[in-house]
């Protein structure tokens, strides 16, 4: 038997047919959908005729355009409001599950689906968004797919895809006290850049991976995409099986013990050999800030922002160059004096109770700066704002003067109404600080949410690690 | 879908690394449940000075005079000429739609990002990746030479123009085949409906939770 990948072998478990010409069909077990890359995929079935191969590997759920406020008024914007409905409308006629917005279970897709049990080891699992690669954090091949696509699996159950190459990275020790998964990720994205992941798929790995949380390895798995590759992957272990024990989805009685022995082979062997392997040191990451509009463009708290004059490649020096100007940033300024105005607590990236309960921690006894226009916390689902709020979280974020909001992407993205006025700085726990991601003109700092608790008493980037010490 | 074979336009060339989707179509008009429509919102935050919203009339928003797609010379511009990495980010399908409403069919660069040149194949538009150096030749084409246009042959995997010698691209088969075709991907998968099938019934065997089953 030749030594496999991860990727090889979940590769290899859902190839149905492959082609002369490289190109293979892969089977798909689950599809995850939202209201915002589905309706076009919906309107081609029916103008095809076609019915879904199965509906009971979808599931719906409405998160990009949903308020974070008065739900119970429904949605003010009318445009969101038909997507959403649209949705709704689509599962309905098609029999698909749908969590809606007045489900407790609602909630951000990436965040739901693992915590209902409908991320499984060894699963192919596909989603109209890139952050679709979370899921590999459960050793499941996920990647984000576009609406083209999501027709194509309601339709066929199938996809057409070629084999991606493979790249580990190896992160050896483990981070240090205050220093988190976010930090990790962002720094590995600067390592090896926002295009340096494209046409792989990654593994993580090592003993900084191992030593993580599941809620830590999907924040990593996350923003894989963010280094290029449509997925991420980290092996499965007692963690994995842990967290997926006693979920509603998950499978039960003597399937469970069956599921689990199959999954614990879902790890590369030890001999496997990769396209391409980098290798990091944990203990050298700090706490991250990015300072340009991609998120490689990241240094240390401690560090300053860097001056495009001394990047000797002219298309980067460009492109720094018009992110400082968009960023409203000076080359030399300390991390440490930039001043954000608001701040985001959020995101399928750092929305867990996990996050939520770091960012507690910084915030508990303290107050928001009053420099601080608005800081907004946003549960990943309603499950994790009902544990949140069962552990007294948004008490202490609310004392402190965060807004404690309903489930939902929010001010990740802005497709709601919760969004950044033109030149306003924010610090963001989300996983993309692209030019007006976040509102029209809008100037985004990605950090761990601690980091983002951090600034928000402080009133400045602050070295988070400062605050545990004291 | 649209075919794609032979095909010559007017070459706009966009100077700028990693240009992302939330850059090609911004989140706001994502909103829309339909596939058209979407370009007169292309690039919008660079190309108009004002916010722009669903529905807007564009006609009489301010222009971005500085944005190159604005220039007059590059009007009608069919072929976008740009920098490694386009289309990184989000797999907002809406990027592809909002640049073939526009009018665009083909896009040239150093590199793409891997699900937004997925999607371009499922809306007939072309993709074509060159080397650095290449591409640098073209922008200074485009920039010197007013009114540039190339032509692409999908078939023979070449672009000749005026003033260029010819280049040759590397495509993958499957890819040129679907273009050329212009292929419908759903018919052509149901045609292997029984593989399918057969490994659903393996598939069930050995990992009957995937399927339902009852504890």
């Amino acid at each position: 038997m030749p030594a496999l990948t991860l990727y090889d072998k979940l590769w290899d478990s859902h190839l149905v047919h492959q082609k002369d010409d490289g190109m293979s069909l892969i089977y798909i077990d689950r599809h995850l959908l939202h209201e915002v890359t589905s309706p076009q995929a919906f309107e081609g079935l029916r103008l095809s005729g076609h019915q879904p191969w199965r509906t009971d590997t979808n599931l719906a759920v409405p998160d990009h355009n949903v308020p974070t406020t008065n739900r119970e008024n429904g949605i003010a914007d009318p445009i969101s409001r038909l997507q959403v409905d649209t949705l709704e409308q689509n599962c309905r006629d098609f029999g698909i599950t749908q969590f809606a917005m007045d489900d407790p279970r609602q909630g951000i897709v990436h965040i739901v689906g693992p915590e209902q049990g409908a991320t499984l080891p060894g699963m192919t699992i596909v989603c109209g968004d890139s952050h679709t690669s979370t899921h590999g954090a459960f050793g499941a091949l996920a990647f984000g797919i576009g609406t083209s696509e999501v027709e194509h699996v309601l339709a066929t159950q199938c996809l057409l895809q070629k084999k991606m190459k493979t790249m580990l990275l190896r992160v050896n020790s483990r981070l240090g006290p205050g220093v988190t998964a976010k930090d990790m990720i962002l720094y590995l994205i600067g390592q090896i850049g926002i295009a340096g992941g494209s046409g792989y798929a990654i593994e993580f790995a090592g003993e900084a991976i191992e030593v993580l949380s599941m809620e830590s390895r999907m924040t990593i798995c996350n923003m894989a995409i963010e280094a290029g590759a449509r997925a991420g992957l980290i092996a499965v272990d007692e963690k994995t099986v842990d967290y997926i024990s006693g979920r509603p989805l998950a499978p039960k009685g003597t399937l469970w013990d069956r599921a689990v022995a199959s999954w614990r082979e879902l790890r590369s062997d030890p001999d496997a050999t990769f396209d391409t392997v980098h290798e990091f040191n944990a203990i050298a990451i700090e706490p991250q800030v990015t300072w340009g509009t991609s998120p490689e463009m990241v240094v240390s708290v401690e560090g300053r922002v860097p001056d495009p004059a001394h990047e000797p490649d002219a298309g980067r020096r460009a492109g720094m160059e018009r992110a400082l100007a968009y960023m409203g940033l000076e080359p030399g300024t300390a991390i440490a004096d930039i001043k954000p105005e608001r701040v985001f607590i959020g995101s399928c990236t750092n929305s867990r109770i996990e996050d939520l309960m770091a960012a507690a921690e910084i915030v508990r006894d303290r107050r928001v700066a009053s420099s601080i226009k608005q800081a907004l916390v946003v549960p990943g689902s309603g499950l994790v704002k009902r544990e949140a709020e069962a552990r007294g979280l948004d008490k202490v974020f609310k004392e402190a003067g965060f807004e404690w909001r309903e489930s939902g992407c929010s001010m990740c993205l802005a497709m709601n109404a919760d969004r950044l006025d033109p030149e306003e700085r924010c610090a963001s726990t989300s996983n993309r600080n692209f030019e007006g991601r976040q509102g029209h003109k809008g100037r985004t700092h990605l950090v761990s949410p601690a980091m983002a608790a951090a600034a928000a008493v402080a009133g400045h980037f602050i070295d988070v690690r400062r605050l545990l010490d004291s | 879908m649209k075919k794609f074979k032979k095909f010559t336009g007017l070459v706009v060339p966009l100077d700028r690394v990693n240009v992302d989707t939330d850059a090609i179509i911004p989140k706001q008009f994502l909103k829309s449940i339909k596939r058209t429509g979407f370009g007169a919102y292309l690039f919008d935050e660079w190309r108009y000075l004002d916010h722009g919203e669903p529905g807007m009339d564009c006609t009489q928003r301010p222009i971005n005079p500085d944005f190159v797609l604005n220039r007059p010379e590059y009007r009608n511009a069919s072929i976008l000429l740009t920098r490694s990495n386009f289309g990184c980010g989000s797999s907002r399908e809406h990027a592809p739609w909002a640049l073939l409403d526009y009018g665009f069919r083909a896009i040239i660069a150093p590199s793409f990002a891997d699900i937004f040149y997925n999607n371009c194949f499922k809306n007939g538009i072309l993709p074509v990746i060159l080397d650095e150096a290449v591409v640098s030749g073209l922008f200074r084409k485009a920039r010197v030479v007013l009114g540039s246009k190339l032509t692409i042959d999908l078939k023979a995997q070449t672009i000749t123009g005026p003033h260029e010698n010819m280049i040759g691209f590397d495509i993958d088969p499957s890819h040129k085949q679907s273009l050329l075709q212009g292929l419908d991907d759903i018919a052509a998968t149901l045609m292997h409906s029984k593989q399918i099938r057969m490994y659903e019934e393996d598939r069930r065997k050995e990992a009957p939770w995937l399927f339902g089953e009852p504890a």
